[in-house]
């Protein structure tokens, strides 16, 4: 988890492209050898993250009953199996309702919450800051055990809507993260030209603001989604049994039927989550394109 | 707010040729007069603007000049409504504008940076003001047509602001100020940031324009030359106060401070002590150079300590003057010896000490019959009385 989660932080934040630049002749024959030893432990660094893939696709593929590695022969049948039990597909749209609902939710706090952030000066933004970023760093057991004993006294344990709420939590500090590195580097001259054009605040800010920092938003609202979608640990304790998301019914069907249906659900998560992280790093690029003064071909 | 375009009658009035015009101008009802009065504008304990009133009239060209953190920026930000005056009002056509926002000024506005929306076209940019008020579909596109074509860029609608240069970017600015008839024009140093060439072509060209409209405009900038070429009146700023308004020659003829007479132009100081008034002229004191004698400046008492001032190219080596132009009476003349000739050009600039130990700088032009002074040379220097100041 903390290593997605680092991964979507690096994305959102984006790192400008650092220039490549190439050692100088001479001095490439003299780094070769510890050239050498990085890629190899590079390499092998890469190869450990990603090993995980490589077992889990093909056995979801697999033509035997058990997990199998590697598998014996091809087949779609745990993909079939997975499409047409209604608890996986109950499951999954679940899933997609409580994550739609938390990036709804998110985008709109964290957007204001980071429009108050970078342009406020108030005392205490700082700590407020650090307070609102704060689930990204406490470890996912202590908010979830936190919610667990708040919520078991309101009566919201096993309710989706409860879990968009703890979700939401958990899923702001992206939003707030994404659209706050776009915010920094945002021309408030813009906005008063606009004012000074005859926009009132909410004309400005629907007409100019946010069109412009949109990347950073949609970011930040993808990151959501997928902070939801693949959530655990706080769904293990408040969802009961009336809202059994897809990562709490995979967490009960590994211990209780051990076939590749699992495996399948994997391959399509895996599928997904590269799927956001290209959009968002599209996204980047294309802030990144719009503020820069090269000319470019009109899109 | 004025619907009909002003640009469409523009080429009627351009054919009536390029005249300098009265501050108040041939269409001098179309731009507001704005008043500041003593207005005021503190952060914490900081003065950005200590006290500033002045009348721009209606048509009039204003300029704010002033060095960094003089508070220019600050008082035009007060005008478009994006600062609250600590103390003091401003007023557009008399009425006072404290309680009405930004965006309902109608006060146009360039920025340094030129502030283009990069996410929309050049069309969409000039078409948001209109847009805004509700101005038909038609008719936005005919006014943006017809300002396009005031700053020569027609067909320009399609580009984005990152496919234009600077100084395209510039006239954007302009034309997106311009085209929802605004009554006052704020430009904050709009042509810092371009080249020497582009900057003097845009000085020219801004000015045809303010002819044309008789938009009243708020210029600011710290550039002394482009303050000079531009402006009807120039209100030079210093510490968030206004030293001096006037026009252009007034302002480089007559300094009334040792700021102004060093901020506009070059100008040598000889301090002294002010020993008397003789018919009129001022009798100073200078140690270790004599008596000067200069143009009496106003309220100043006999015993106080005061800088003679003259400008450089005012000066001249005393034999040329001499039976040519009856400079010999009514001026000041000294001993000096010649430190340093520099050629800039189409002038020779010399710096010259004085037998009290204070240098002068004085320009000569560089033509046949100028006689070349060397390093060392002795040489006796003269100026006027009348060209002579008390600051
Ligand atoms: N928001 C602010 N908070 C504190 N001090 C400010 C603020 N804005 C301006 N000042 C101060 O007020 C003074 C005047 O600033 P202003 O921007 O008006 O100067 P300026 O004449 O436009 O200078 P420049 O030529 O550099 O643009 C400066 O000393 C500046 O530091
Ligand atoms: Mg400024």
């Amino acid at each position: 988890m903390s290593a997605t989660g680092e991964a979507r932080q690096g994305v959102g934040v984006g790192a400008s492209p650092r220039a490549r630049v190439r050692p100088a002749r001479a001095a490439r024959r003299r780094v070769s050898l510890g050239q050498g030893l990085l890629y190899a432990v590079t390499g092998l660094i890469l190869f450990y993250l990603v090993f995980p893939i490589f077992v889990v696709i093909p056995v979801s593929f697999s033509s035997a009953k058990y997990l199998q590695f590697p598998p014996p022969g091809f087949s779609l049948q745990w993909y079939e199996k997975y499409l047409t039990r209604s608890d996986w597909t109950g499951a999954t749209w679940l899933s997609v309702q409580v994550a739609a609902g938390t990036a709804l939710l998110a985008t709109l706090l964290g957007t204001l919450a980071a429009l108050a952030l970078v342009r406020g000066r108030f005392w205490g933004r700082d700590l407020i800051n650090a307070f609102v970023v704060s689930p990204m760093i406490i470890p996912s057991i202590i908010v979830a055990i936190g919610i667990y004993f708040f919520y078991a006294r309101i009566q919201l344990i096993g309710s989706p809507f409860a879990l968009v709420l703890a979700h939401t939590a958990l899923a702001v500090p992206f939003v707030v993260v994404n659209v706050s590195a776009t915010l920094v580097g945002f021309d408030e001259r813009l906005e008063y030209a606009a004012m000074n054009l005859g926009a009132n605040r909410r004309q400005t800010f629907l007409k100019v603001t946010l069109p412009l920092i949109r990347p950073g938003v949609l970011t930040g609202a993808l990151f959501a989604f997928v902070t939801s979608f693949d959530e655990l640990i706080v769904a293990l304790f408040i969802s009961g049994t009336g809202a059994v998301t897809l990562p709490r019914k995979m967490w009960d069907g590994i211990r209780q039927e051990i076939d590749p249906t699992i495996a399948a659900v994997s391959t399509i998560f895996i599928v997904l989550s590269v799927l956001v992280l290209v959009s968002a790093e599209l996204l980047r690029q294309r802030s990144e394109r719009l503020r820069t003064a090269i000319p470019t071909q009109v899109e | 707010m004025v619907v009909g375009t002003r640009a469409a009658a523009a080429p009627t009035n351009a054919t009536e040729g390029g005249s300098r015009t009265e501050p108040t101008g041939r269409l001098g009802a179309v731009g507001a007069r704005v008043v500041f009065e003593d207005l005021e504008k503190r952060y914490g304990d900081v003065a950005a603007v200590d006290g500033v009133s002045l009348d721009v009239a209606a048509g009039e060209f204003l300029t704010m000049l002033g060095p960094s953190g003089s508070g220019k920026t600050t008082s035009l930000m007060m005008l478009a409504g994006f600062e609250i005056p600590t103390a003091g009002e401003i007023y557009v056509d008399d009425r006072p504008i404290a309680a009405v926002p930004p965006y309902r000024r109608n006060i146009g506005m360039v920025f340094q940076n030129y502030a283009l929306f990069p996410h929309m076209t050049v069309g969409e940019n000039i078409a948001f003001p209109l847009k805004l008020r509700k101005v038909k579909k038609a008719d936005i596109q005919r006014r943006t047509r017809e300002v396009l074509e005031l700053v020569e860029l027609p067909g320009y609608e399609a580009r984005y602001p990152r496919q234009l240069s600077g100084g395209q970017q510039q006239r954007i600015a302009l034309a997106r100020a311009l085209v929802f008839d605004p009554r006052v024009l704020l430009m904050d140093e709009p042509l810092g940031a371009l080249d020497k060439q582009l900057r003097e072509s845009l000085q020219l060209e801004i000015k045809r324009l303010h002819e044309r409209l008789g938009v009243t405009i708020v210029y600011v900038t710290h550039d002394q030359q482009e303050a000079l070429v531009m402006s009807d009146r120039i209100a030079v700023m210093n510490r968030g106060r206004v030293e001096q308004v006037g026009p252009p020659a007034e302002l480089y003829d007559a300094p009334q401070t040792r700021f102004v007479a060093s901020f506009i132009g070059e100008s040598n100081f000889l301090d002294g002590r002010l020993a008397g008034i003789e018919g009129g002229v001022a009798q100073v004191e200078a140690p270790g150079v004599g008596v000067l004698r200069a143009r009496l400046g106003e309220g100043l008492a006999s015993g106080t300590d005061v800088a003679v001032t003259v400008r450089p190219e005012k000066i001249v080596f005393a034999e040329e003057g001499e039976g040519s132009d009856g400079l010999n009476h009514e001026r000041n003349e000294l001993d000096a010896t010649v430190e340093d000739v520099v050629f800039v050009g189409e002038m020779h600039r010399y710096e010259v000490r004085l037998t009290g130990g204070q240098t002068l700088i004085l320009k000569r032009q560089n033509r046949a019959g100028v006689r070349r002074y060397e390093r060392g040379d002795s040489a006796r220097v003269a100026w006027h009385v009348a060209d002579t100041r008390l600051v």
